[in-house]
């Protein structure tokens, strides 16, 4: 228990210290292009913390952000790279703009379980697709995802610029008709944007923690992430635990686009948002740990409720943000690069045997260790 | 339908094909030499924005050209360390990449232009040959060039070792580390001469995300190809193919494909090519692998 507690707290020590280089690095960018990094950030932090509207835009842009990593974070627990967070997310999010869009008659009551279900549904099949085809065929999920998020950008694009005649769609806004009343998140905090897609993300992290954690299903899951070989050995199917993994992954990415399209715009625009590059840095930044994913979703979610703010008042261009979001993942992987060389390199206790709640720290470092996540399917 | 096939179908692909036959090129060495590289679409975008920045602050487009090349071969340098040197998981490198190329380009047009989205027009690279540009000259003589490397020479085959098998190269006496390096930072470097053409080749200006996607096509171009150099120029070829067609087919009445469904063609073969039901070449066995495990 003391170990487990300790790695986890060394685990945040490194990705508070992750996010700071980063941030003395964009102030050092700032610097050089002429900039006042200190004005920069007094106006990013209240624009996303020091107003009520703010703190509303902070949790509005973060409950995407939390769905999207936990879609990371369950898919790199076993063993996967989901690099097709992005396809997923607007899959879901244009599936349930559709179903949200369409006029049935129905009540809110099974109007809005049915988007958001439609979502999950699309989202999972884009997440089913590459798990199905690693297990089956060996397919390098990397590539597969890549491929599948073009392939749903290309799909939507063509769906609302050509098949207005089946579709709720509106070529002239680029995006589906607006999602009826029945079928929108409600608003749960007066004149800010703040949805119910909040209370799903949490909801979900909470869910997912537990499924990690708690359950038989978590435990393969885990196991397949840390050892295929010691997994098969001990009569856990490879195969079908990264496909399911990867399933339940796109859904909860589909839940994220359900979040943005039922609840944020109430409508899905054709333009991908790239909120599924984010995702994967909340997801490494939280340590692949449904938690670890709910804070580093607020901090990401801070970054990008307080840009606006930070642009208008300190004319620097939102954009920083990104650049941000690529050192934090540079920085990430620095640290854990240097936990496996000799010098930095932890001394860990060997874990006990039969250890349940113990291998979560190994599994983070697992998936950034170079000699698994490339080519799993040669490894066994 | 018999004058959809003519000369100015084969320009478009041509000009389509261009930039993913450079960045093509370039993920085939870095693939080869054991690095996976998908971080090939920022470093597109990196060579296509500064090229337009260097042709604004130095006035002379080819001035210009070396800046963008130059610039894209810092991102493979920065792959190149957080790869082969911190032994750093290659795709969260390359996802890093990428997103800082997307941030730092749309920041510093803030910076040198004052506004959001796109540059100024510049000097363009000029064409010969009676308007075909220099660098779809350069991009068709570079395959067998990059063929003759990789097969004829000791250097490229010392890199092919690298990536297949990064321990035996080592225990010959091959120095994987300084191959990797050399091939993941020219991988950098013709990845930004597919930008460049994008920026300063194709048009005069730099627009944000201009590179869209195509350093992935071109990395599935890679794969689609298997792993070779003139079967990724012919997969590039066949994807520009299906880019210049699609725009062709929005100006033609009566198109038999969806033009929109066409430019997924790419993506679908990909796809379908790494499930191995198409039979396709293995990739380099070493590909993420590192010579010693500490």
């Amino acid at each position: 228990m003391t170990t487990r507690q300790g790695s986890a707290i060394v685990n945040a020590a490194g990705s508070v210290v992750a996010v700071l280089i980063a941030l003395v690095i964009g102030a050092g960018v700032m610097l050089v292009s002429g900039l006042d990094p200190w004005d920069a950030y007094r106006s990013l932090a209240e624009g996303a913390l020091g107003s009520r509207r703010g703190r509303a835009e902070t949790l509005v842009y973060a409950a995407p952000l939390v769905l999207g990593g936990l879609a990371f974070a369950i898919a790199a627990r076993a063993g996967m790279f989901n690099i097709g967070i992005e396809g997923q997310l607007v899959i879901g999010g244009f599936a349930a703009a559709l179903v949200g869009a369409t006029d049935w008659g129905l009540p809110t009551a099974i109007h809005l379980p049915l988007a958001v279900l439609t979502a999950a549904i699309a989202g999972g099949i884009w997440g089913f697709v590459p798990g199905t085809l690693k297990a089956v065929t060996g397919a390098h999920e990397v590539i597969t995802t890549i491929m599948l998020n073009y392939l749903a950008f290309r799909l939507i694009t063509y769906s609302i610029q050509k098949r207005e005649d089946v579709l709720p769609v509106d070529p002239a806004v680029q995006g589906t008709e607006r999602v009826l009343d029945t079928a929108r998140l409600p608003v749960i905090l007066d004149l800010t944007r703040l949805h119910a897609g909040v209370i799903l993300a949490m909801v979900a992290a909470v869910a997912i923690w537990f499924v990690l954690f708690h359950t038989t299903f978590g435990y393969k899951v885990r196991t397949v992430g840390l050892s295929r070989g010691a997994a098969q050995f001990g009569g856990i199917r490879w195969g079908l635990t990264i496909a399911i993994s990867m399933t339940l992954a796109g859904a909860l990415a589909g839940l994220a686009g359900a979040g943005e399209s039922l609840g944020l715009h109430g409508r899905h625009s054709a333009t991908p948002p790239g909120l599924g590059f984010t995702a994967i840095a909340v997801g490494l930044v939280g340590r692949n740990h449904p938690i670890g994913v709910i804070f580093s979703g607020l901090l990401f979610g801070m970054l990008s409720a307080g840009a606006p703010s930070m642009q208008a008042n300190a004319g620097v261009s939102k954009e920083i943000v990104l650049v941000l979001q690529g050192l934090v993942i540079l920085a990430v992987a620095a640290f854990e690069a240097m936990n496996r060389l000799p010098f930095f390199r932890r001394v860990e206790p060997p874990p006990p045997s039969g250890g349940d709640g113990e291998s979560e720290t190994n599994a983070g470092a697992k998936l950034l260790s170079p000699n698994i996540s490339p080519r799993l399917d040669r490894l066994s | 339908m018999s004058d959809f096939f003519t000369v100015a179908l084969l320009t478009a692909t041509l000009r389509m094909a261009t930039p993913l036959v450079f960045a093509a090129m370039g993920g085939l060495l870095s693939e080869r030499s054991g690095v996976i590289n998908i971080a090939l679409e920022g470093m597109m975008l990196t060579g296509a924005f500064f090229a337009v920045a260097g042709t604004h602050w130095t006035g002379s487009s080819w001035l210009g050209a070396i800046i963008g090349v130059g610039a894209a071969s810092v991102a493979g340098c920065i792959h190149a360390f957080w790869c082969i040197t911190l032994r750093g998981n290659q795709i969260v490198a390359g996802t890093a990449i990428n997103l800082m190329a997307a941030g730092l380009t749309a920041f510093l047009i803030q910076i040198i232009w004052g506004r959001a989205g796109g540059t100024d027009s510049v000097s363009q690279l000029p064409d010969v040959f009676g308007g075909v540009n220099i660098l779809i000259i350069a991009a068709i003589v570079l395959v067998p060039l990059v063929h003759f490397y990789l097969f004829r020479t000791k250097q490229g085959l010392h890199t092919m070792a690298s990536g297949e098998s990064p321990q035996a190269a080592e225990s010959v006496g091959i120095d994987v580390t300084r191959n990797r390096y050399l091939a993941v930072v020219a991988s950098g470097a013709l990845a930004g001469c597919g930008g460049v053409f994008l920026s300063i080749g194709n048009l005069s200006y730099f627009t944000i995300d201009m590179t869209a996607g195509r350093g992935f096509i071109a990395l599935a171009a890679v794969i689609f190809g298997g792993w070779t150099p003139f079967g990724a120029a012919a997969a590039a070829l066949l994807f520009g193919s299906a880019q210049a067609v699609q725009i062709q087919a929005q100006a033609t009445s009566g198109f038999p494909v969806s033009p929109d469904l066409l430019v997924a063609l790419p993506y679908l073969l990909t796809l379908i090519a790494v499930t191995g039901l198409i039979r396709n070449a293995p990739a380099p066995a070493g590909l993420g692998k590192h010579a010693n495990a500490h």
